[in-house]
């Protein structure tokens, strides 16, 4: 069984939705990780909130925000348990950020540090 | 009785002989117990039986230290000797010292060298006067292995030179989680007994409650997780009346009758629930006491199961059990049952299906609830699986009714 992180990108939902529309879209997430969860295929997962969010660049520049492409934003990620890419690719396929069109979940897999990677 | 006074008796000696003698100790309260068997059977049982069983086991106490006195002198010749009213006087069984040694007796147990497992099998042993066969019970595994276990952790005590002793404050946070765990366990192991003769062990169930209030009532101790699992426990226990009808079977949670509910033991949990919110660290506890709180509600609620499917969406992710992810898909159900078309039944049928527990009747139980008013005899079917699979008479019982009501 392999680890894979699905990488949630999308844009800042306090721009363009009302609380009541954030409230519901953290429900749908929270189902859809319960899910996942009650699969025991859930390893952890985190939210990444649009603010307090820098850039650092070469020479050391800093910036705010990674908000130059404004769809392709990183907003959070789960850890998934899988015995392939596409079982994870399955997992993504549940998440609610992909309700907004230009929205996507990247899947990666996770490497095991056992030196092969 | 014999449980509690075993383990009180077990707890003081330990305590007083030093973990070196654990099983002298076990010994001494065992044989007090066998004592007390055959003189009560003749003469009945005594005005204070408690009383009667300290008294036997201070003298078989004072004559083992005697016998081991003198075994000593002989090969070492320079200890100093204790006669046997010291040794009397010395073996404080005060409800006091009683409650000290148990509590010391715990820490020691759950002491970082002994694997878990083995932390809980010896606590269940020695704190709660378990039987071996009952342990195994409760692990679902045999004997033989559970002894082995046993004996590898009292060696472990030995050998690392566990003290029983009070703890040093920067080391309760770290020990206390397997304390939690031990008490959990043993909560659920009266709580959801398959045994015949008593279908709720109420009494064990009272033992860890009063094992974990001790804790409440020790400063250091007394934490958010402490105060948890406390609340979950009184939760849990505010059913006991409900939960068995007149012929000892489990009555299910919907049939139950509402007003045989404790209100004491639930005003108690929702007050330890309250002292549990006031850290900032959410463990399973304060999640489970959270999810048995909604359930002292009877009427069905949308806001209710949402509530708890929620719950069971955060447990999940802290652990993982395939009970915690059964009822998490019963409660998704329960939450979208205002949608028209049985809809929330289908949503849950769909994540039911995902979980794939096939070995498991409670899965094959909750398909056929789910399956009940949309597919027949996909429902009859898991009904009937499942039924294959339980292998309680009261489990079966329960999915017999389920079958009939079709």
């Amino acid at each position: 069984m392999d680890e894979f992180m699905l990488i949630f990108r999308h844009e800042d939902g306090n721009k363009i939705a009302s609380p009541e529309q954030i409230q519901i879209w953290m429900k749908q997430t929270m189902d859809w990780i319960g899910g996942i969860a009650a699969q025991n295929k859930f390893s952890g997962g985190n939210g990444l909130p649009f603010d307090d969010a820098k850039v650092v660049h070469h020479k050391n520049v800093v910036t705010n925000g990674p908000f130059g492409e404004i769809k392709e934003t990183i907003g959070g990620y789960i850890i998934v348990k899988a015995g392939s890419v596409d079982e994870a690719v399955e997992f993504a396929k549940g998440c609610p950020v992909l309700q907004g069109d230009g929205n996507s979940v990247e899947v990666r897999k996770i490497a095991k540090g056992d030196g092969i990677h | 009785m014999f449980r509690t006074e075993y383990s009180k008796i077990t707890a003081v000696l330990c305590k007083f002989l030093g973990i070196d003698h654990i099983e002298i100790a076990e010994d001494i309260a065992s044989e007090t117990f066998a004592l007390a068997l055959d003189t009560w059977t003749y003469k009945g049982i005594p005005e204070n039986p408690s009383a009667w069983l300290y008294t036997v086991a201070k003298n078989k106490a004072k004559n083992q230290i005697r016998h081991n006195q003198i075994f000593k002198e002989k090969i070492s010749g320079n200890i100093k000797y204790l006669s046997g009213e010291d040794v009397s006087s010395e073996i404080d069984l005060s409800e006091k010292n009683i409650t000290d040694s148990q509590l010391q007796m715990l820490f020691a147990i759950c002491h970082p060298s002994i694997p878990p497992e083995a932390q809980i099998g010896l606590a269940l042993r020695i704190l709660c006067g378990f039987g071996i066969d009952e342990i195994s019970n409760a692990f679902l595994s045999n004997k033989e292995t559970i002894s082995k276990r046993l004996i590898r952790a009292k060696e472990k005590l030995r050998s690392e030179k566990v003290q029983i002793t009070s703890i040093p404050a920067s080391e309760i946070n770290g020990r206390l989680e397997t304390v939690l765990k031990t008490l959990y366990l043993l909560f659920n192991e009266g709580y959801y007994s398959e045994s015949k003769d008593a279908i709720l062990r109420e009494d064990l169930c009272l033992e860890a409650i009063r094992l974990t209030r001790q804790l409440v009532e020790n400063k250091e101790t007394n934490l958010p997780i402490t105060n948890a699992l406390l609340s979950l426990m009184c939760f849990h226990a505010s059913r006991f009346a409900a939960r068995k009808n007149e012929n000892g079977e489990i009555v299910l949670y919907h049939d139950q009758d509402e007003t045989l509910w404790n209100q004491g033991l639930i005003n108690k949990g929702a007050h330890y629930l309250r002292q549990a919110s006031q850290g900032k660290i959410i463990s399973k506890y304060h999640l489970e006491a959270s999810i048995a709180y909604w359930h002292t509600i009877k009427n069905d609620s949308q806001e209710k199961w949402e509530s708890i499917l929620q719950l069971y969406n955060r447990l999940l992710q802290l652990e993982y059990s395939p009970i915690a992810a059964l009822n998490r898909t019963f409660a998704l159900s329960m939450a979208n049952a205002q949608l028209p078309n049985d809809h929330g039944k289908k949503i849950a049928i769909i994540e039911a299906e995902k979980l794939q527990l096939t070995t498991n009747h409670y899965y094959f139980t909750l398909l056929g609830i789910l399956y009940k008013g949309i597919d027949h005899e996909k429902s009859k079917n898991n009904f009937q699986k499942a039924l294959s699979l339980a292998k309680s008479q009261t489990d079966k019982k329960t999915i017999m009714r389920y079958l009939s009501e079709d």
